[in-house]
């Protein structure tokens, strides 16, 4: 079971990789939602014992919202505010990929030392979980596009969840909605915000906002 | 064993063109034609080896020495490369090492041999060839030096000796299907294939590896080709060995099945080179960057 799990973890560094050198909106969306439908299957892969109506109530309901609503709402704000590009990233695409690389070497380092709680059977799941949180603070601060940055909010958020999902947690149902319906209002937000940025200063960009003066 | 491996260098040594002509037998049956008969390259050699050698006045013995140079470094690597579970007929610690610059030295003398002519297309082709290598190269290292991690061991008989089926199912399994991405990836470069360079375009302007050998004919172009077909070979082993992990036990019955896996990447290679489109020029260094992470990934899996 471990060397399946460390399979999907691969394929999930593979989508943060991906999501790091690609300039296309559509293409970065996408990623995103791989990422979710790959921490799905994490999910089952972790429970495969033990499979209860409530665990797949909760998978099936996050990676509905996180895989297909966001990324539509993304994609819809995108093409209101018609934007099909990163254009000018503050590091370039083969730069973020090879930095992306050497931030996964550095994920596995800080790893290694870590004392987990118990005896937790997860492969290499912790650093690639690291490793998505990281993915997504470094589309944060390294793209201008404010649809970018909601990706690598989305990023982060999914790396989030895979840590939780190393642990295995039975987190209570309560706590899984409220943290799902908190990134669904945030991106929802953000979704509005950047439509009503695009209506007033004809651009998305927020390097240029941040000069702005009242 | 050794008995084996000398037969493994004799069949690479006859069967390598087959596998140019496997490669466009493939893209003619994509494409709908009938295409060329599958022993052609064989009939090009020998009609290349009959005629005789033209040289400008402009050229001087590095542009003579190319060809045999690149040739003879071709059949050093075809020694030291293993088929699956056949050992190499050389093999010595380091061996890999030894492997990745015999190649670099060959293509080293292809690209002098072009310079040499002072053509202006040759220099472009010449100098695509060197970048473009240049990014190919960390792929490759990167990719064999995770492999030699996991075998803990820089030979590359024992490299390749200890992928098993059990081990592509096992914790390793990950890491060597990224290892042979990469490879496949360093494959189709080093070969001039598409997405990379096109090897039947006849527009200097685009062409990569061809337009260095623009100037060569008779014999020297027999050796060029011929080398070329063993390039696709020692660099399809690479390949091979991790995409097909049988290894039976039986010497016999492993190169059997080590040949058999040459002609399906060669078929593989066909199959890209028939559904993909050539990339953009500036797109290239961009794939190949790609392979370096996938093989830096593979060797922070191993190495963890």
């Amino acid at each position: 079971m471990v060397a399946w799990i460390d399979f999907v973890a691969v394929l999930l560094v593979l989508a943060n990789l991906w999501l790091l050198g690609t300039s296309r909106l559509a293409v970065c969306i996408k990623a995103v939602a791989v990422q979710a439908v790959l921490l799905a299957v994490i999910g089952v892969l972790m429970n495969a014992g033990a499979l209860g109506v409530r665990i797949v109530l909760v998978l099936a309901i996050s990676t509905l919202v996180k895989a297909w609503l966001l990324p539509w709402l993304l994609r819809r704000a995108a093409r209101e505010a018609s934007v099909q590009r990163e254009v000018e990233p503050l590091v370039g695409f083969t730069w973020s990929m090879m930095i992306g690389a050497a931030l996964l070497g550095v994920c596995f380092v800080i790893a290694r030392p870590l004392h987990l709680p118990r005896q937790v059977q997860a492969g290499i799941l912790i650093p690639v979980a690291m490793f998505t949180i990281v993915t997504g603070l470094f589309m944060i601060v390294s793209r201008k596009n404010a649809i970018t940055q909601v990706l690598g909010y989305l990023s982060m958020e999914n790396g989030i969840y895979a840590f939780g999902a190393a642990f295995a947690l039975r987190e209570p149902l309560l706590v899984e909605m409220g943290v799902l319906l908190d990134v669904f209002v945030g991106v929802f937000v953000m979704g509005i915000a950047i439509y009503h940025i695009s209506r007033e200063f004809d651009h998305i960009d927020t390097d240029r906002l941040s000069v702005l003066r009242d | 064993m050794t008995v084996y491996a000398a037969i493994h260098v004799t069949l690479a040594l006859t069967l390598a063109p087959l596998l140019l002509g496997l490669i466009n037998r493939i893209k003619a049956v994509f494409a709908g034609r009938h295409g060329p008969p599958l022993l052609q390259p064989y009939y090009d050699l020998i009609k290349l080896l009959g005629k005789g050698g033209v040289y400008s006045r402009t050229t001087t013995w590095v542009f003579r020495a190319g060809p045999l140079v690149t040739l003879a470094g071709l059949l050093v690597a075809i020694v030291l490369v293993p088929l699956g579970g056949i050992e190499a007929l050389v093999a010595f610690p380091g061996d890999l090492l030894l492997f990745a610059y015999i190649l670099g030295l060959g293509r080293f003398f292809t690209v002098l041999a072009a310079l040499d002519t002072g053509s202006a297309f040759e220099g472009m082709g010449a100098s695509r060839e060197v970048q473009f290598s240049a990014l190919a190269e960390p792929a490759m290292l990167l990719g064999l030096g995770a492999l030699a991690v996991l075998a803990r061991s820089t030979s590359l008989t024992e490299l390749y000796g200890r992928v098993q089926v059990s081990a592509i199912a096992g914790p390793a399994g990950p890491a060597m299907i990224l290892v042979a991405t990469a490879l496949f990836i360093v494959l189709l470069t080093e070969n001039a294939r598409i997405p990379i360079d096109d090897p039947n375009t006849h527009l200097e302007l685009t062409m990569i590896h061809e337009v260095m050998v623009l100037d060569h004919g008779g014999v020297d172009l027999a050796f060029i080709q011929y080398g070329s077909s063993l390039k696709m070979w020692v660099l399809a082993t690479l390949v091979t060995g991790l995409i097909v992990p049988v290894r039976t036990g039986r010497p016999g019955w492993d190169l059997a099945v080590g040949i058999v896996g040459q002609f399906v990447v060669a078929a593989l290679v066909g199959v890209v080179e028939s559904a993909m489109a050539r990339l953009r020029l500036v797109r290239v260094p961009q794939l190949l960057t790609a392979a370096s992470i996938l093989a830096v990934v593979a060797l922070i899996l191993v190495v963890r």
